[in-house]
């Protein structure tokens, strides 16, 4: 039977109104995908499987295609290098002789604060192992940022781990699968990093917003930041290791504090991808979270009345001015000087008892603005640099 | 049968092909490659093709091979899923609505259609960011992002210049 005789054969949808029909159902199917999108969890779960692997196809294809670049650009490397050997040289004589001044510097240096941590009995942080990765892809738009390296759960990686370039922080992990990770990038408009100025010490939250320099945010004191400081991570929220350089303070053509950062120094290639937890679950938990409170004393006074202040001479004044704030934390110490010290190698207990409280964890400013103590220089000294700077 | 030179046109030719090429270009582009310190544009390869698409013909695979490249562009890129796909699939529909007045138009008229095209793919693209991260992204990186995929044009031209007229009932 021909078209023509069939009965139906006179109806015609006309092929507009149902292209009109199936692009709508497929536009509410596509606003129903990117409402269901869970991207700001950050956790393996909500990365989603067809995520994972996706990447999981696109990494050693990326690895593959920039394989030839790659080997041209070691190839424009080492031609360089052989024609510009002797300037080279003399360069890196003169570097190494200004270096030798400073490895003396350093030893000393290195002398001096060991000496001081038997003294006051600190505990240091501990050595943050590190998996080595090559960035196969690179998305460099306003909306995304990230890219994605060529090492994955076989390394230990998970999502949260920072990431490094041997100038600069890069980035964190937000998902991870077997072989590859994705990196959000520090310019990505999702990526919120809190940092500190080095100079003055004051925070800032850095947010990307899709260009290259990240915007510095809520920033609290009297100018307290000028162009030319260093940025450096704060290691408030525990998601990153305090101390790791993020870059340079600019200001913006729109008078915003930006951010040049020092990891845009070189190309990125090959990254370092820090194995960080949060030096709080260095403490067991629950053990904490099951400390009760010691009974007050019978008899005794809750709080010891208030001292006056002993009119002391200036050398010896110091030394309660920095008891101070312990003290507001345990007030017994104060009255024995022999117990200050204790006071301050309790310090890290400070933040393992942040992981009690998950709202102090994840606003940070909490801790600091109950305890004194967190204002003074003491967390600095309990909570060095975990990353190399 | 012979349909009056009526001949279908195989959806693998005008859908299939660009849409891998457009795959592979965006790729391509997405590699960590610098030329003198610095990175390849990030030019959205996908969006003249869905532009070239609408005007070519209605289709009812078309907005299902906008979609797909969408959501390839966003597990590429990086960005939530279904992102890339809204942004394409809007000015497809302007586009698809828009074909009468577009029929005819010359060279030039016909890419600053793409241009307010693109414009609704990038500009529903900075909402929805705004909205997903409540930060606004960087205008000049997304001014950059749109010239890098306006010259793009000749692109879509070439498409539409092929496969226009291989239907004569979408004449």
């Amino acid at each position: 039977m021909s078209l023509r005789d069939n009965p139906l054969g006179e109806l015609k949808v006309p092929l507009t109104w149902t292209a009109g029909i199936v692009f709508i159902v497929v536009l509410i199917a596509a606003v129903a995908i990117l409402l269901g999108d869970r991207r700001e969890d950050f956790d393996t779960d909500a990365y989603g499987n067809p995520r994972t692997l996706s990447d999981k196809v696109m990494a050693p294809i990326g690895e593959v295609a920039s394989t030839p670049g790659r080997l041209t650009g070691e190839g424009v490397e080492g031609v360089r290098g052989y024609f510009f050997a002797v300037s080279e040289n003399r360069r890196l004589k003169a570097e190494l002789e200004n270096m030798k001044q400073w490895r003396d510097v350093a030893i000393a240096l290195r002398d001096t604060n060991e000496r001081y941590r038997t003294v006051l009995g600190l505990k240091t942080d501990p050595p943050i192992p590190m998996a080595t990765a090559r960035i196969v892809t690179d998305s460099r738009g306003p909306f995304a940022n990230s890219r994605l390296a060529n090492a994955g759960s076989e390394k230990g990686i998970k999502p949260g781990n920072p990431v490094m370039s041997e100038n600069g922080l890069v980035g964190r992990i937000v998902g991870v699968t077997d072989g590859v990770s994705r990196v959000l990038l520090l310019t990505d408009a999702a990526s919120r990093t809190p940092v500190m100025i080095d100079r003055t010490n004051a925070r800032a939250i850095l947010t990307g917003d899709g260009g290259p320099n990240p915007k510095l945010e809520y920033l609290r004191g009297q100018d307290p930041v000028k162009a030319g400081d260093r940025i450096l991570t704060s290691g408030d929220g525990g998601v990153f290791p305090r101390g790791l350089p993020v870059g340079v303070a600019v200001k913006g053509l729109d008078g915003r504090w930006r951010v040049v950062l020092a990891a845009d120094k070189a190309p990125i290639d090959f990254v370092r991808i820090l194995l960080f937890e949060d030096f709080t679950q260095v403490a067991d938990t629950k053990k904490l979270v099951h400390v009760v409170a010691p009974p007050p004393t019978p008899g005794a006074s809750t709080l010891p009345p208030p001292t006056p202040e002993p009119k002391l001479p200036a050398a010896a004044a110091t030394a309660p001015a920095g008891a101070a704030p312990a003290a507001g934390a345990t007030p017994t110490p104060k009255t024995t000087p022999a117990a200050q010290p204790q006071a301050k190698t309790a310090a890290p207990a400070t933040p393992a008892a942040k992981t009690t409280t998950p709202a102090a964890k994840a606003a940070t400013p909490a801790p600091k603005t109950t305890t004194p103590a967190a204002k003074t220089p003491s967390p600095k000294t309990t909570q060095p640099a975990g990353g190399p700077p | 049968m012979s349909s009056g030179g009526a001949r279908p046109l195989a959806p693998w030719r005008w859908l299939g092909v660009p849409m891998l090429q457009v795959m592979g270009l965006s790729m391509l582009f997405a590699l960590p490659i610098r030329f003198w310190g610095l990175g390849l544009p990030e030019p959205v390869f996908a969006l003249p093709v869905a532009f070239a698409w609408a005007v070519i013909r209605p289709s009812m695979l078309a907005p299902l091979a906008v979609l797909t490249l969408g959501v390839f562009l966003d597990y590429l890129w990086g960005s939530p899923t279904g992102f890339w796909a809204v942004c394409l699939l809007l000015p497809y529909g302007l586009v698809l609505g828009g074909r009468s007045w577009l029929a005819g138009q010359s060279r030039v008229i016909m890419w600053l259609w793409y241009g307010a095209a693109t414009g609704l793919a990038l500009g529903a693209g900075y909402l929805f960011t705004m909205l997903d991260t409540q930060n606004a992204p960087n205008w000049i990186s997304v001014g950059w992002q749109f010239l890098a995929t306006i010259v793009l044009y000749p692109f879509a031209n070439r498409l539409i210049e092929r496969f226009e007229d291989a239907d004569v009932r979408f004449r």
